[in-house]
């Protein structure tokens, strides 16, 4: 069972009314220069006089930091500049990620100043001729320590005497969300299940390491990096001291960033290279650096209780979510909220008591990666929904049937449910997707089939009343120019963005030319991050398309004869809608071409508008929903929106060694439109992959704040061997938030895999695994425990 | 220490170096000559986004010296393209399978593939698998990669079915 190539046109539920562009799946030009290897990366940049920067890291996860000697490193021949704590103008980062809302006012330093609170942390900075003096340097810093006691998770953080990572306290957010009377409906539940479940420190993995290059020019310090979110620029003003219109970021097409080039990287420290040298500088981190000093998933300890009426029910739930957030609070506090708000799944609960809180600990720092809190906490619901239907013998599926959330239902923040909810649909799809469980292969195996179904956030947290800008220009040749701040991935953000406008304006793929991710040049969008950029940027570029045509019509209109309303722009043309059609995607029509006719081209649309001193030119801003959230009540607004799914697998456990081979994969979600097809197959499957890599393998180990998988080779991400293909079910329910009724893709397909593979091994052996990774070791425990 | 002269073959041409001993054949090839299809990812020999072909096989650039590269034939993907940058079919079959995603361990794939096909014919999808566990990838979940290379596979062995099989 294998899909090969697109999915059959039976495999997707068309909706709606017929696009020519949208809902193809068209390789854009950035893709192309991927497969020709054409791609210029972070790393690819090179300057002349260009210097190569290096970290110097701390080595100890908790010190006080009780000198630091540089003469030996400035002596080395080839060595330009090594900078430390002194020479930062602002040497502090304030995060306040939620806005202020919630949060312990906590800063960063840029460069340690007298205390290291996690093993990785910048100390100093060194930039010579060539990367290998740059190394060299680094090594001959010398930092004294004073071994400092630290705390190494997040339940030991929370204990009365534990050491303060911080003097203001170890708790960083402690958030709530409650809704009716929990305690009371638990105790008169007619039955209830608990349970505590576990996740470990994940590294994002991209192949490209954290990179960058940055320059002077014309007094603006300008850097081009691997970066999510180009707004960084206001820090790094702030850290250097300089008014925010001197700094300039650039964001290269990145080699995958998952949450992990959300927060800055190289930025900062490539910044005070060039400040203090005046020279460009070129930053790479090392894969070996990069698994020590980056961040990671949040580790967290979810415990459950849930009641139900002995019919499948539910009626409460109680929610304790512990994150481990590291040494600094970085994105904590946005991350455990997402958790809270996501705590009850895409299930009714009338009554639930729901806290998460981050805890600092002498870890590496914890931040965004792809699922953003709301994806740990599926393991959490979705055990609980699978205990209840054990002890309920009700089969898992109606269980979960019995208490699917729909439209208008009450969410525990007090908010509603704003969209449809088609997640039964989607469990049916991936079920269906699986179909007949295969038997065991032979003696000592045993098979089990799971599901996992999931509610994941699109779009920031409502309270930061999000904000996309988009600049579109019919140029006089009839092709099309977009800018707009947006960040790409490699998900195709920037290609979505030109269907859409494709789709409205009727410019031909291939005459459409984007500009993304540039602070100075290109309208703000916003970070690539929260699923947010189709949403946002996607309804940003809709507008302005829109906009445009709506300006340009009445022009078309006088020279074709027709009402501005009943004009049709399609393959680079204009004519009365109906008139004829030329074939989608097709560069310029055959017909007509001489202005006059049936239609008219869009290159003499332009100079017809010129001619009128209409602009083709249009800037627009697109605003998401706004609302607010009390963090005292625990009520109010939490995101714009939500996409639901189901995940299904088959297993086999082999019981003498507690190997779990997983022998088919489903996936199925209500991507509401899909702009895009086959990118929105490959979101699903690539975040099932990386989802089970999180389920079986993944795991960096971090032991007293050392990092044991300091070595890829150590560090297991699947390999092509590992897994299944993974089948994929797209259903277009047309009611999204985004463009033409999309929803975002991008985080929520990560969310349901470790759910979805314990409930396969809690079938085929009869125990449910509750730690993260389910390695052969832990599972052969569970195999041992039922035998006892 | 000091630096050596050394001719590299690369893509069908020769380029004169001045390397160091311990250079890399990855940052010869990446920082020397600017061959921005042969990427730094890991630096053990784990991910495989520095792989190149020595000869016609697939090798890790970071895990060989420039010098001992002296005298063989070093194609990087962008030696596979035709005149005016045509498009290698496999590189096709990957752009319409959608087979890259931020696409920078397409480069490796698409070599290690290659080498795959031309000694296997026409391999099953295990035995691709297998071919590339040499070359990570973090996007895409592997199923489109497999799609194209097997897509590829299928075509090569329609053009010359009778290619001799190892």
């Amino acid at each position: 069972m294998t899909t090969v190539g697109p999915p059959p046109a039976g495999e997707r539920q068309l909706t709606g009314q017929p696009y020519r562009v949208v809902g193809q799946s068209p390789a854009h030009h950035d893709f192309v220069d991927k497969v020709k290897g054409a791609l210029l990366y972070a790393a690819d940049w090179r300057l002349p006089g260009m210097l190569h920067g290096r970290i110097v890291r701390s080595q100890l996860p908790s010190a006080r930091i009780t000198g630091i000697d540089v003469s030996a490193a400035r002596a080395l021949p080839g060595v330009v500049a090594v900078l430390t704590a002194a020479d930062v103008p602002s040497n502090s980062i304030v995060e306040m990620a939620s806005g202020g809302l919630a949060e312990l006012e906590v800063s960063m330093p840029v460069l340690a100043t007298d205390r290291v609170r996690y093993l990785g942390e910048p100390v100093a900075l060194v930039a010579a001729v060539t990367q290998q003096i740059a190394a060299e340097a680094a090594e001959l810093v010398s930092v004294d320590y004073e071994e400092l006691p630290g705390v190494f998770d997040a339940e030991s953080a929370r204990a009365d005497g534990a050491p303060r990572v911080h003097e203001v306290g170890n708790t960083l957010v402690s958030w709530q969300i409650r809704c009716g009377d929990a305690a009371a409906a638990l105790a008169a539940a007619d039955v209830v299940v608990e349970g505590e479940y576990r996740s470990q420190h994940v590294e994002h993995a991209y192949l490209e390491p954290e990179a960058g290059v940055g320059w002077m020019e014309n007094g603006v310090l300008t850097l081009r990096v691997s970066t999510q979110v180009i707004e960084h620029a206001v820090t790094i003003a702030r850290i250097l001291q300089v008014p925010q219109s001197k700094v300039r970021v650039i964001a290269a097409y990145m080699g995958g960033g998952f949450g992990g080039k959300e927060d800055m990287t190289v930025e900062p420290y490539l910044a005070l290279l060039v400040w203090h040298t005046r020279r460009p500088v070129r930053m790479i981190w090392d894969r070996q650096e990069s698994l020590t000093g980056s961040t990671k998933r949040h580790p967290f300890i979810m415990r459950y209780r849930t009641g139900a009426t002995s019919d499948g029910t539910l009626t409460a739930q109680q929610v304790e979510i512990l994150g481990d957030a590291g040494a600094y609070p970085n994105l904590s506090p946005r991350v455990l909220f997402a958790a809270a708000a996501c705590a009850c799944g895409p299930y009714r609960v009338p009554n639930a008591s729901i806290t998460s809180s981050a805890m600092f600990t002498n870890n590496v720092p914890s931040s965004a990666f792809r699922g953003f809190g709301a994806m740990q906490i599926v393991l959490g619901y979705e055990s609980q929904m699978d205990e209840l239907a054990a002890r309920l013998r009700i089969s898992r599926t109606e269980l979960r049937e019995r208490n699917f959330l729909a439209k208008g239902d009450l969410l525990p923040s007090g908010e509603r449910v704003g969209t449809c909810v088609e997640v039964g649909p989607t469990m049916h799809r991936a079920l269906a997707l699986l179909g007949e469980p295969p038997p065991p292969s032979g003696p000592g195996k045993v098979t089990g089939r799971g599901i996992g179904c999931n509610r994941h956030p699109y779009g920031r947290a409502i309270w930061f009343r999000d904000k996309a800008a988009a600049w579109l220009s019919l140029q006089a040749d009839g092709t099309l120019l977009i800018r707009c701040g947006v960040t790409d991935l490699g998900a195709g953000q920037a290609a979505s963005l030109c269907q859409i406008a494709a789709e409205v304006l009727g410019a031909p793929l291939d005459d459409i030319s984007i500009y993304i991710g540039d602070s100075a040049l290109n309208p703000p969008a916003g970070g690539t991050f929260a699923t947010r950029q189709l949403y946002m940027s996607g309804n940003a570029v809709l507008q302005a398309a829109r906009e445009l045509r709506d300006r340009m019509a009445p022009v078309a209109a006088d020279l074709l004869g027709v009402p501005p309303g009943e004009l049709e722009f399609a393959a680079g043309r204009v004519r009365p809608a109906g008139a004829g059609d030329a074939p989608a995607g097709a560069g310029g029509a055959p017909d007509g071409g001489d202005g006059g006719g049936v239609s008219v081209t869009l290159a003499e649309l332009a100079a017809a508008c010129e001619q009128r001193s209409i602009s083709t030119a249009h800037l627009s801003t697109w605003r998401g929903e706004a609302g607010s959230f009390d963090p005292r009540t625990g009520q109010g607004d939490t995101f714009p929106d939500y996409t639901y799914g189901t995940h299904a697998a088959d297993v086999e456990v082999d019981t003498e060694t507690g190997q779990v081979r997983v022998l088919r994969y489903a996936a199925c979600h209500d991507v509401g439109r899909a702009i895009n097809p086959m990118r929105v197959e490959g979101q699903i499957q690539g975040g099932a992959m990386q989802g089970l890599g999180y389920a079986l393998t993944e795991d960096m180990g971090i032991d007293d704040g050392y990092v044991q998988a300091g070595l890829f080779a150590n560090y297991l991400i699947p390999n092509a061997q590992d897994f299944p293909d993974v089948l994929v079910g797209i259903i277009e329910s047309g009611e999204g938030k985004g463009p033409l009724g999309a929803r975002g893709i991008g985080e929520p397909p990560i969310g349901n895999v470790a759910a979805t593979i314990a409930s396969a091994i809690q079938d085929a052996i009869g125990v449910r695994p509750a730690q993260l990774p389910m390695t052969p070791e832990r599972v052969l425990a569970l195999i041992d425990m039922r035998a006892t | 220490m000091t630096r050596r002269r050394l001719v590299l073959s690369v893509n069908g041409g020769d380029h004169e170096v001045w390397v160091l001993p311990s250079d890399t054949l990855l940052d010869v090839l990446h920082d020397e000559l600017g061959l921005a299809d042969v990427r730094y990812g890991c630096g053990e020999g784990v991910c495989g986004t520095c792989t190149v072909l020595l000869d016609g096989e697939p090798v890790n650039g970071c895990l060989i010296l420039a010098v001992q590269a002296a005298g063989q034939k070093i194609t990087t993907l962008r030696g596979l393209m035709g005149p005016g940058e045509t498009l290698h079919p496999l590189q096709e079959c990957f752009l319409r399978r959608g087979a890259s995603q931020c696409g920078f361990c397409t480069p490796g794939m698409v070599l290690t593939a290659l080498d795959l096909v031309r000694r296997r014919g026409r391999p099953s999808r295990d035995e691709i698998r297998y071919a590339l566990v040499g070359n990570l990838c973090r996007c895409t979940g592997y199923t489109k990669i497999l799609d194209a290379v097997e897509e590829y596979a299928g075509q090569a062995a329609e053009a010359a079915p009778a290619e001799v099989r190892s």
